[in-house]
């Protein structure tokens, strides 16, 4: 059987970045708190608004990493 | 809801939804194709580029029944409905690292949908017959429920009877037929415009009214505020919340109608730059979600006015209510036709899917090896109209609680597909019959689960050593599907390890 497809996937070092959101956001118990609390918005909700920016800007640093290492189209 | 029309917000309403209804007709000439081609019709010629993707990909995803369910979910059960965020956060590492490759094997080898894919991947007729068969089987009643948004809100404009709902739909109907996807493509920029000037408007207007976001969360119980704590013997809320939000990321995208979004971008830059820029989309919907807190402050269930809306609607009637009793009544108009006109993007994509599917997967397999792609572009602007009609009988003649039951049902049934898709485009070691069986194990164990929860809930409790923890169906049942699918591929392919992979690496990438 020819090894086909199992290559092409180049998992590199800088794709662990996004581990970040799933064990940041996995961990429930970690957030499921009201304190500290801003403007008076609990944690809980604070917390997990952050965490969209926070991964797209993650997701974005991944994407300019991988263009550079390809030398591909960047936005 | 006083049995009276709302007059200046259902002129508003009118307004926008004939705007959209030219808008779709007028998107059939837009970056014009030959409409008999099923790629052009079902796949808008696989030209969108990020900016159109980005529109097209939203609307699809963050949904009228979203809008209105995610609110209703926190109004009626706390911090819960709140998973939909965490969800939408772990989706996009998801679709950044898997999808393009499944783009750019769909562009070199032709595949339209996830079926095609999978046919041409472990070359088994069965295999590709069972992804194509849950992504419809799925997929419905999720078309049924964008329904339930537009009836909502036409009940709440005032508007008595069914007749509403079947001039949108045929309305609909009629321009899925004429332009594909080319219409809720253009449609979908509209009703991303809407829905940002809705929710800006909603959390910005709505707690100054009601005193600012501390008010708004002190008026909600403490035991809807945050989940209930985990505990040595029981992992309550906390692992259900975090297992519904990655399955259901892990469900989203295997979705036939977000398959067919992906699938119809120009590159796989194109996916990649998305995946990047889309979550902007998830912090509307994170505002969205809170909406449903401020119905709590705002104390709409005391209100006479809509005492009926409740009864009839249940907590979904929470968001449309609250719009009712806080804006005037020109912009309830714009409000409730950003909701209608978001059920309208995803419906329309949505039986464009199942469409592709049917006439690829089901019509051209097994019917008609040998049509014409003029004849299969016709059939599946037929299948369109007739996944369209079965939605519609769907939420007139039967209980509304069917169509959210299935609905459920859909992504514990869909997640099935992850080995075969998902995986199938990082190796092929797994063998197709394996696959298959693997596929039939989920199915069957995640209806098992829902069927003991008597279809209400879809968080099964799991006990191991003692300690209960509750799982999401579908993330459970997925694994009985893995463990399956690995233990029979080991055993197939130490008797024959033979494969029919018209695919090579290089289409991968």
């Amino acid at each position: 059987m020819k090894k086909n497809g199992s290559n092409g996937a180049r998992l590199r070092p800088i794709h662990l970045l996004l581990a970040l959101p799933f064990i940041s956001i996995l961990w429930v118990g970690f957030y499921n708190r009201a304190e500290p609390s801003v403007a008076g918005i609990p944690f809980f909700y604070w917390f997990q608004l952050l965490w969209i920016p926070l991964g797209a800007l993650l997701l974005w640093q991944v994407y300019r990493a991988e263009d550079r290492g390809r030398g591909g189209p960047s936005l | 809801m006083n049995g009276g029309v709302n007059i200046a917000a259902l002129s508003v309403f009118v307004l926008l939804f004939v705007f959209v209804t030219v808008l779709g007709f007028v998107a059939a000439r837009w970056r014009k194709g030959d409409l008999t081609q099923l790629t052009e019709w079902g796949l808008g010629g696989r030209r969108f580029g990020t900016v159109v993707t980005w529109f097209l990909l939203g609307g699809d995803l963050y949904t009228a029944y979203t809008f209105i369910a995610v609110p209703a979910l926190m109004f009626g059960a706390g911090a819960t409905g709140f998973f939909a965020v965490p969800y939408t956060i772990l989706v996009y590492p998801i679709l950044f690292l898997c999808y393009p490759r499944l783009w750019s094997v769909a562009h070199a080898r032709g595949y339209v949908t996830a079926a095609d894919f999978v046919r041409g991947r472990f070359g088994n007729r069965a295999l590709a017959l069972a992804i194509a068969l849950t992504g419809i089987v799925a997929t419905m009643p999720y078309i049924a429920l964008q329904l339930v948004g537009i009836e909502v809100v036409i009940a709440a404009l005032g508007v008595q009877g069914e007749w509403a709902l079947f001039i949108a739909f045929a309305v609909l109907a009629a321009y899925t037929y004429t332009s594909g996807l080319r219409a809720p493509a253009m449609i979908a920029v509209v009703k991303d415009v809407l829905i940002y000037v809705t929710v800006i408007a909603a959390i910005v207007f709505i707690p100054a009214e009601l005193g600012g976001y501390a008010k708004i969360f002190a008026s909600v119980g403490a035991g809807k505020l945050l989940l209930a704590p985990a505990t040595h013997t029981n992992w309550g809320a906390e692992s259900a919340y975090a297992t519904l939000a990655l399955g259901s990321a892990l469900a989203l995208f295997l979705y036939p109608h977000a398959m067919t979004a992906i699938l119809s971008s120009s590159s796989r830059h194109v996916i990649r730059r998305n995946a990047v820029v889309l979550p902007a989309y998830s912090f509307a919907l994170g505002l969205i979600a809170l909406i449903g807190f401020m119905a709590i402050a705002a104390g709409v269930k005391d209100n006479p006015a809509f005492a009926e809306g409740f009864r009839q609607y249940g907590n979904n009637f929470a968001v449309p209510a609250l719009f009712l009793q806080m804006f005037p009544s020109w912009f309830v108009g714009v409000a409730f036709s950003a909701v209608a006109i978001g059920a309208l993007v995803p419906a329309a994509i949505m039986s464009i899917a199942t469409a592709n599917l049917f006439t690829r997967n089901i019509y051209r397999e097994y019917m008609a090896p040998d049509c014409e792609p003029a004849r299969e572009s016709q059939v599946a602007k037929i299948a369109s109209l007739m996944v369209k009609v079965g939605a519609l009988f769907f939420i007139v003649a039967l209980p509304q609680s069917y169509a959210i039951q299935l609905q459920l049902l859909g992504g514990i049934w869909i997640i099935q597909t992850l080995p075969a898709v998902l995986i199938g485009l990082y190796t092929r070691w797994f063998h197709p019959w394996a696959l298959l069986a693997g596929w039939a194990t989920g199915i069957a164990s995640g209806t098992a689960m829902a069927a003991s929860l008597n279809f209400a809930k879809s968080i099964y409790a799991v006990t191991i050593f003692g300690v209960t923890i509750p799982c999401y169906a579908a993330l459970s049942s997925l694994l009985l599907n893995l463990i399956v699918s690995v233990a029979l591929s080991a055993a197939f392919n130490a008797i024959s390890s033979s494969r029919k992979d018209e695919t090579l690496a290089s289409d991968y990438v």
